[in-house]
């Protein structure tokens, strides 16, 4: 098993959903985040004083998932958050030793 | 002289002075939405306890400090004359001459008091305790407040005497020394005794609601049309060309503001809206019923101007005046007050004669009117800077200004008030 997750800007995460149920993905967590990359931040202006805001925001999505679904998984957030600019965020993904279902208690697999 | 009642000007008056309550509550948006998220409920509190301290004295002894027959050469008014508000509709109270019972124009002018103490609290955000701050209001409005009132509007020191004979009568129409001078001079002097908040000029410490801020803009705008052309005391064209100076400097200060920014840091930001009107209605103000449209046009654009560079001397010389009470009220309201001195005009175009001014530079009354505005304005500023840091001085060794340094960390909501704004969602471990 596996936890994919992505860091992708705000406004690509209605696709991202869209492609990940497409790609057969049943649930998720997200969660909305700050941080920056190579883009860094942007400066803001308020009465003349300057302020640089390097954490800019971001949305976090986590999803479980199966050895054999990970490509494709990963390959359908990173399909739908490109928008080929700086700040489009990062995907990766990590090994998980066990998933239990709180409902029923199962585990492994058929937790997922 | 036998008293006469009018209703059309009294109504006006009852609706102004409802117009001009409702500018405090919208200072309090305009004040709450520039702070950080943690310390917008006090920053609120100031203005709206304003309200509560201020009424009160103003009706037991400060209307009669500030309008009572002239006592101590005309420094104050004899606050017997009026304890209580026992006023009778025939006594020569300020609007009697335009019909409007002396009740009225006692309300009337409690609304100007309390904005004026609301208006201080900008300077000294998120840091000062609140039981402070109330006491401040109690001796602020007593002590500095009154005075001023009474030699501009009450028949005092700037309204007749040794200054008016030797120049002309300083004309204030709306409040521009008693308010906007009196109440900026009155901030420097509290952010210098107060000193900075944690961080100032380090931590980035941004408005955390502009939408908040432009709310509040709004209503002071609105209000503001009963600020001053409420303070005709009648509902006749000299009411109008305030109604419409108002309109107008606020307009052109607006776009000044933003003009500035684009230039200097490249953008027309909504807080600088917001800061220009409320610029443009400071410098208006003791200008609104005495200048014509001209006149209103250019003393929009300069303060539009000017307070948008004023806002960053205080980080040029190191006072934390945290939502520049100075910048915009100190300065916009000498704009105005001196920029009377070149565009005054007596009765024309429903202009107003103020008996004994005379008219501008530019409307061939000479330099003297210009001199008269200057001299008053410098007598409000230094008068409401030292008493105001004296008796700042005073609350900072006895109750103390300041809250923990921690305390000031945390957020002063939470210390001060036992409440926070925002966290409505966190987890609450117990009911109890």
């Amino acid at each position: 098993m596996k936890l994919v997750t992505g860091i992708i800007q705000p406004h690509r995460l209605d696709d991202v959903k869209s492609a990940l149920e497409a790609a057969g993905v049943r649930g998720m967590t997200v969660s909305e985040a700050s941080g920056y990359g190579r883009q860094k931040g942007h400066t803001e202006v308020y009465r003349g004083a300057e302020y640089t805001v390097d954490l800019v925001p971001k949305v976090r999505i986590e999803v479980l998932v199966s050895d054999e679904d990970v490509t494709a998984v990963t390959d359908a957030i990173v399909g739908a958050a490109q928008t080929g600019k700086i700040g489009d965020g990062k995907v990766w993904v990590v090994s998980v030793d066990d998933v239990a279902r709180v409902r029923t208690g199962e585990h492994g697999d058929a937790a997922l | 002289m036998e008293f006469e009642l009018n209703p059309g000007n009294t109504a006006w008056l009852l609706t102004a002075s409802s117009l001009v309550l409702l500018m405090t509550p919208g200072l309090a948006f305009f004040y709450g939405g520039m702070v950080r998220g943690k310390s917008v409920l006090n920053m609120m509190m100031m203005s709206f306890s304003a309200i509560g301290v201020v009424g009160i004295i103003w009706a037991v002894y400060g209307y009669g400090l500030a309008f009572g027959a002239d006592t101590a050469g005309g420094f104050i008014g004899n606050p017997a004359d009026a304890l209580f508000l026992k006023l009778d509709d025939g006594e020569w109270w300020g609007a009697a001459d335009t019909g409007v019972p002396a009740l009225v124009f006692a309300g009337f002018q409690a609304t100007f008091a309390i904005i004026t103490v609301a208006l201080i609290s900008g300077a000294i955000a998120d840091r000062v305790k609140f039981v402070t701050w109330l006491t401040f209001a109690v001796l602020w409005v007593t002590l500095v407040y009154t005075p001023v009132a009474h030699w501009v509007w009450g028949g005092g020191i700037l309204a007749a005497g040794p200054i008016v004979d030797a120049l002309s009568l300083p004309i204030d129409f709306a409040g521009g020394t008693v308010v906007h001078i009196n109440a900026g001079a009155a901030g420097l002097a509290l952010a210098l005794v107060i000193g900075k908040r944690k961080g100032f000029g380090t931590e980035p410490m941004r408005p955390h609601n502009l939408p908040f801020v432009m709310l509040g803009a709004g209503l002071l705008w609105f209000g503001w049309f009963g600020f001053n052309a409420g303070s005709e005391l009648a509902a006749d064209g000299t009411a109008g060309r305030a109604w419409v100076n108002t309109l107008l400097a606020t307009c052109v200060a607006m776009l000044a503001w933003m003009a500035t920014e684009k230039l200097r840091d490249g953008s027309p930001t909504s807080l600088g809206a917001a800061s220009g009107v409320v610029a443009g209605l400071v410098a208006i103000t003791p200008a609104a019923g005495t200048v014509q449209t001209e006149g209103a046009l250019v003393i929009g654009l300069v303060a539009g101007v000017l307070c948008a560079l004023a806002v960053g001397l205080k980080f040029k010389f190191g006072f934390d005046d945290s939502l520049d009470v100075v910048g915009v009220h100190l300065v916009g309201g000498l704009v105005g007050t001196v920029l009377i001195g070149f565009f005054a005009t007596n009765g024309e175009y429903g202009s107003f004669y103020f008996e004994g001014s005379l008219n501008g530079l530019f409307y061939g009354g000479g330099a003297i009117q210009l001199v008269t505005q200057v001299v008053a304005a410098l007598i409000a500023v230094v008068y409401s800077f030292v008493l105001t840091y004296g008796i700042g001085l005073l609350l900072k060794v006895t109750l103390g200004w300041r809250v923990t340094e921690q305390e000031e960390v945390d957020g002063i909501d939470l210390a001060e008030h036992g409440e926070t704004a925002y966290e409505a969602n966190s987890t609450i471990a117990e009911v109890r």
